[in-house]
């Protein structure tokens, strides 16, 4: 897999320890690892082979590069690899930490996105910043509105046009490596504590202000949303406590808690599911106090260079067996009965995934409020300069 | 000299200076004139940048405090710990070392920078992580020991990163050193070590200056080791503004932060400057 560099943009560091860690455990090719992290380009370029830039010949009008913004250990590898031999398109993937960072970019523009993934509460304010286009369902007949699941899609339509399309949904709990932790941890207010005990210097909470502050308003009572400056308030004086026992405040925590240098962090259902499958200690429990559930959509940047290729790979991780793919190798739930019914029974059964109806009650959908409110903003700023 | 060759060196002269000079105007001047705009400007609701005219964003400054006195510590601290380190090395490379194997030693200390950074620091997290040092330790009795995301860790680090670039200015001055003067301070009977304090280091204060400066200027700005080996915890300039462009979109307060920083950078260059000049009783002295 061939990668393009545009000027000193070569991989970001959250995306080389992601690639290094799973070269380590196997989990990609050699060859993928040199791909992704642009070592094989290099070695290309000093081995002056021939051809390197000027396979297009096959591509027609998607041209041969795209390039798509994601979140961390979220798709197969193989998906991309097979998209291209399908088509000839190489595509690029940019890791982010949280959706502010993706709207930063898009706002500073020229971030060369033909494809990206934001989460249900943002679509509403990319949409008002125009942003983003309303999608041509025409070309995306392997959409098939009628197999979603309406409470995880309908973010994705504003006054209604349709401005996104769902990738899957997951909520936000809780990992934590029983062989390190004895004491239960169920709930936030847990989290909160044990962090600054048991788990101390030892705990992650997340770069991104949704869910870290949501989480400590969750744990003080609160809700998972709320803007409220007196509560806050007590959010930023719980999260200042708690900062000098914690071991780090990143969004990507898989190699850390791979490696153990983490024993407990804020976690994603689809890094929950994967941690678990590979280290069985690794439990993954969502707060009975609350927090987040959330779904992902597709979207296509208004300034994106390469519509086609956006719509084509969009299009493609719509059909149902593709899909069906992504969602065992990056373990979030999907929204489309048709892939539920290709899923093998050890996926739909996986409680991490699929967890009961009951536990997902408390949890909230992120607010369209909180992503621009500038009280939050300044809070995550000012707990991490503390 | 008549006017006609007069005109055609001036034109010459221009034509050499053009290409710096549109690079500095382009690269350094017209982005600097933006920033000071922003910094008077406000954040739009949704984030980014509106006009107006507001000193507020100076006003905030001291909420960014910790960061500030974080990165005012760590770059004097940073560029010592690097001195103590590279002037034995460099002493060693200019004066000490056979000059048969002295360019490869050279090349030792600059094939790092080959490697990006980037990817030298993962090597570190790996190195101090779990599964490194601490991993060696379990081997021998010591548990549970935690390296990474330690402002140690970030120490180590800057360190390691900067070292060369202190090695090199040390280098350069010492190795231009007349050993003349080491054998004249001999014959009059000045023991090694008075020579050394005497002879040898004066006359290397502007590569330690150049060196002290360099790393100064360039630690005031530094966010990757922070963030990588110090866990995202340990803040510094750079990271409040990558978070304030990145995360707050708060472009007016980022701007009036980094303006700051240049005004702390131009003041400590100056001063740097002068008291290079003092010491080396010159005016000539390469100062970055």
């Amino acid at each position: 897999m061939s990668k393009w560099y545009r000027e000193n943009a070569p991989i970001t560091a959250d995306q080389l320890a992601d690639e290094l860690m799973r070269l380590k455990r196997g989990s990609v090719t050699r060859r993928h690892f040199l791909g992704v992290t642009g070592l094989g380009l290099a070695t290309a370029v000093l081995a002056r082979q021939p051809g390197l830039f000027n396979s297009t010949a096959f591509a027609g009008d998607l041209g041969t590069q795209m390039s798509i913004a994601t979140w961390p250990n979220y798709h197969d590898p193989a998906t991309f690899e097979a998209f291209q031999a399908a088509t000839g398109v190489a595509v690029e993937v940019n890791v982010f930490g949280s959706n502010e960072e993706m709207l930063a970019k898009l706002q500073a523009g020229g971030t060369g996105w033909d494809l990206f993934v934001p989460t249900n509460y943002t679509i509403s304010t990319y949409v008002k910043l125009g942003l983003i286009d309303e999608l041509d369902m025409s070309k995306l007949p392997n959409y098939d509105a009628a197999t979603e699941t309406a409470r995880f899609t309908n973010e994705g339509t504003v006054d209604g046009k349709t401005y996104a399309v769902p990738k899957n949904w997951g909520t936000t709990g809780i990992a934590l490596n029983s062989s390190k932790i004895k004491k239960p941890v169920t709930s936030w207010k847990d989290f909160f504590e044990i962090a600054m005990t048991e788990a101390d210097g030892r705990a992650m909470v997340h770069d991104y202000q949704l869910t870290t502050i949501g989480n400590a308003l969750v744990s003080l009572g609160y809700s998972f949303n709320s803007i409220k400056p007196d509560e806050l308030a007590k959010a930023e004086e719980l999260l200042i406590k708690v900062k000098p026992h914690l071991y780090a405040i990143n969004s990507d925590y898989q190699p850390s808690m791979r490696a153990t240098d983490a024993w407990m962090t804020m976690c994603w259902t689809n890094d929950g599911a994967q941690l678990n499958r590979d280290m069985p200690e690794i439990q993954f429990v969502l707060g009975k106090d609350g927090g987040e559930i959330w779904s992902d959509f597709y979207a296509i940047p208004k300034s994106a260079a390469n519509k086609a290729a956006g719509y084509a790979l969009l299009n493609y991780l719509m059909a149902p067996e593709n899909a069906m793919k992504e969602h065992i190798a990056n373990g979030a739930p999907t929204t489309d009965s048709r892939v539920m019914k290709l899923l093998p029974a050890d996926v739909t059964g996986n409680k991490i995934v699929y967890p009961d109806e009951a536990s997902l009650t408390p949890l909230e959908f992120g607010a369209a409020v909180t992503l621009t409110d500038p009280g939050r903003a300044e809070l995550m700023a000012r707990f991490k300069s503390a | 000299m008549t006017a006609a060759t007069n005109t055609k060196r001036n034109l010459v002269t221009a034509a050499l200076v053009a290409p710096a000079a549109a690079w500095l105007m382009i690269f350094l001047v017209l982005p600097f004139i933006a920033m000071l705009v922003f910094a008077f400007g406000e954040r739009a609701p949704e984030g980014g940048y509106q006009a107006a005219f507001t000193f507020a964003q100076f006003a905030n400054l001291p909420t960014r405090a910790a960061a500030f006195w974080n990165t005012l510590i760590l770059a004097p601290v940073g560029a010592l710990a690097c001195l103590l380190i590279a002037y034995p090395v460099a002493y060693y490379l200019a004066v000490k070392a056979n000059p048969r194997y002295r360019l490869i030693l050279v090349s030792l200390v600059v094939v790092p920078f080959w490697t990006s950074l980037l990817v030298r620091t993962y090597a570190w997290m790996y190195i101090l992580g779990s599964r490194g040092i601490p991993n060696l330790l379990s081997m021998i009795g010591i548990e549970d020991v935690r390296m990474l995301n330690t402002p140690g860790a970030v120490l180590l680090g800057i360190v390691y990163g900067y070292l060369p670039l202190m090695i090199m200015p040390i280098y350069v001055s010492l190795e231009k050193l007349d050993r003349r003067l080491l054998e004249a301070s001999a014959d009059l009977g000045a023991k090694p070590v008075s020579t050394f304090f005497g002879v040898t280091l004066p006359l290397s204060l502007p590569g330690v200056m150049t060196g002290v400066a360099l790393v100064t200027i360039l630690l005031l700005g530094e966010y990757l080791i922070p963030q990588l080996l110090g866990g995202g915890k340990v803040f510094f300039i750079g990271n409040a503004l990558v978070d304030l462009f990145l995360q707050s979109r708060n472009w007016p307060f980022g701007s009036a932060i980094a303006v700051t920083l240049v005004a702390v950078v131009v003041v400590i260059l100056m001063v740097a400057m002068r008291i290079a000049f003092r010491v080396a009783g010159t005016r000539q002295v390469d100062l970055v």
